[in-house]
């Protein structure tokens, strides 16, 4: 059944469709900034974005900055709300039940599925954002030097916005500036954000999942869990809602770019993947819940 | 082969099936009958295991379902109300999909290719099977749906209103194809609010009507002579005159007449100098029995003349009706 989810997911041309645009993304903001020179101010824009010249190899990070907030929760969101609902839309799902195969294990396919297709996405940004930071911005010299990295995840604030009203965090971060990485450990790094985001998405999905199992719109599962997303995005940045902040799912989203500090500054992490990992468990565990106690009607 | 007790599906307050024993044996060709939203869909899917029932027990080759599904439906081949497949895909790839779904899918590539190409041979499909679903007619797709139940060769095939969509020619090569497989061994338990087609191809009869299964006999003894004798004459005064009290109708030159032999009788009129036109033993319709024993026509929202157990149920037994359509 693995295998099936597999081959339906590689045979969508949805899957890479989405693949190519979030690749696109980062692959247009590279041939901007290489023809004009131009990159945001240090502490302003996509985090890294202001580094990239001195090295392309650091644009994987920068690329990943860019669609991490809007282009991968939507594509994961919409894979994950789409996987049982959508099933249940075309009447397919009956006849999977029937095969027969267990709710369970159609669960945790689907589960399996979704998880390739987010490290799928992931990794191909990187990749790409890697060939084109060496060819575009210039080649990769030992010992990057990281300046600046941006508004990163101590300040509670997202990328993109503007960094007044988080200075405290500003200054710890050019605090490290000036400490030289050598490739090895950039893509030590780099290997390091990647599980963080792929296991924040997991959060995403895991949502989007147990939504797909209750309603039989998939459209309605995916905007589901982005709605959920931006309330949490909300809350984030109110100072009222500040008790809750610690357990929100997008509190710690940014907290990868902390693999990028000397020494890699832990604590964030660490709160991210936990508190994603009781995001996916609690989640799942509703999913398999409803799903295999549910009348399958469609 | 099918066996349930007391089978009972409640949706809040609305009974969508209530109290069936159902009882398929082994070798039959059961239809079930009954108009739309009558419970059969719901009585359908319990059996499969995707709904799960209110009360009552459901037992299908000799095994409990739900318990058991995983055993069970590996013998089962299903067509639940429309057929459905992965529309940018080809029926080929569709059926490799299914099959491989499952438990055990054919072993190795080419042992699965000769089963698809058997299958969709089958069903009529042989020259299409390349081309992606989405271009498909319904027809092709109720064919489509019907190769994916028979990929595993089942000892069972449950379908839910097979002839859906399917032409004049579909359902003659629908019937041919039911009807042959029930011949190597395949028990076939279908659904069908369509008289005809079950009466043309079942053998045994079910009529659920408002989630209550009203009425359950093999076809032959359903339509056995009912010991009386139609008989068609220009002489029909004179036949009633001769045959006074035992004519039960009369509609212009036919009659209906209550005697047990139409040799016999077909003699004495001859012997009489009447002529006769057409003379048989007086069978019923299976139209007659089922409206007979549902009271109401099919799509009749809220039947008044359906027996009950409680008075007062009236209000959500249309809701059941109107919900379940």
């Amino acid at each position: 059944m693995i295998g099936v989810e597999l081959v339906k997911l590689v045979r969508r041309p949805r899957t890479w469709i989405s693949l190519t645009l979030t690749c696109a993304l980062p692959f247009v903001v590279a041939i901007f900034i290489a023809v004009t020179h131009l990159t945001p101010p240090p502490g302003q824009g996509s985090a890294f974005l202001s580094a990239v010249l001195q090295s392309g190899a650091l644009y994987p990070a920068a690329a990943l900055a860019m669609v991490l907030p809007v282009f991968l929760p939507i594509a994961t969101a919409v894979v994950a709300g789409d996987s049982i609902a959508g099933e249940a839309t075309t009447g397919t799902l009956r006849y999977l039940l029937v095969r027969p195969v267990g709710r369970t294990r159609l669960l945790v396919a689907k589960l399996i599925s979704i998880t390739s297709y987010v490290l799928l996405v992931v990794v191909a940004v990187t990749v790409t954002a890697y060939a084109t930071g060496v060819l575009l911005l210039g080649p990769s010299r030992a010992g990057v030097v990281v300046h600046s990295v941006g508004p990163g995840s101590v300040p509670s604030s997202s990328v993109g916005a503007p960094t007044a009203g988080v200075s405290p965090g500003a200054g710890a971060v050019t605090s490290l500036s000036g400490t030289p990485l050598s490739l090895l450990q950039l893509a030590e790094r780099t290997v390091g954000a990647i599980a963080f985001i792929a296991v924040s998405m997991l959060g995403v999905a895991a949502i989007a999942l147990f939504l797909s199992t209750i309603t039989s719109s998939a459209l309605g599962a995916a905007l589901g869990a982005l709605a959920a997303l931006v309330a949490s995005e909300i809350l984030v940045t109110l100072n009222a809602a500040a008790v809750i902040q610690p357990y929100l799912p997008t509190r710690y989203w940014l907290a990868w770019i902390d693999f990028f500090r000397e020494p890699i500054f832990w604590r964030n992490i660490d709160r991210g993947f936990a508190i994603q990992a009781v995001y996916v468990v609690v989640f799942l565990g509703a999913a398999w819940a409803n799903f295999a106690t549910k009348d399958v009607t469609a | 082969m099918i066996i349930t007790k007391a089978l009972t599906k409640r949706y809040g307050a609305v009974e969508a099936v209530r109290a069936v024993d159902l009882d398929v044996r082994e070798g039959d060709r059961y239809g079930l009958l009954g108009p739309n939203g009558s419970g059969k869909t719901t009585l359908v899917r319990m059996l499969l295991g995707l709904v799960y029932a209110t009360s009552g027990e459901i037992e299908v080759m000799g095994r409990r379902m739900p318990r058991h599904a995983h055993e069970v439906l590996q013998q089962i081949g299903a067509l639940i109300e429309q057929p459905a497949a992965y529309p940018h895909m080809s029926a080929r790839a569709n059926l490799a999909l299914f099959d491989a779904a499952g438990p055990h899918g054919l072993a190795g590539r080419r042992s699965r290719r000769q089963r698809i190409d058997e299958v969709l041979e089958q069903v009529g499909l042989a020259g299409v099977g390349r081309r992606p679903v989405k271009a498909y007619s319904l027809g092709m797709r109720q064919r489509l749906g019907l190769a994916a139940a028979l990929i595993r060769k089942p000892r069972l095939l449950i379908l839910d209103e097979p002839g859906n969509g399917l032409d004049p020619r579909g359902i003659a090569d629908l019937r041919e194809l039911i009807i042959g497989l029930n011949e190597t061994g395949v028990t076939v338990f279908l659904s069908s609010h369509l008289l005809a087609e079950v009466e043309q191809l079942c053998t045994r009869v079910g009529v659920l009507d408002s989630g209550r299964l009203v009425l359950q006999e093999d076809l032959a003894a359903l339509c056995a002579p009912t010991g009386r004798i139609l008989l068609d004459t220009p002489d029909a005064d004179r036949v009633c005159a001769m045959l006074d009290g035992q004519v039960e109708q009369r509609d212009g030159q036919r009659l209906l007449i209550r005697h047990a032999d139409p040799v016999e009788l077909n003699s004495r009129l001859v012997g009489a100098g009447l002529r006769v036109q057409a003379i048989g033993p007086h069978r019923r319709t299976l139209e007659e029995i089922v409206l007979s024993v549902t009271g109401t026509g099919s799509d009749h929202i809220g039947g008044t003349s359906e027996p009950r157990e409680r008075g007062g149920n009236t209000a959500s037994e249309r809701e059941t009706q109107r919900d379940r359509g």
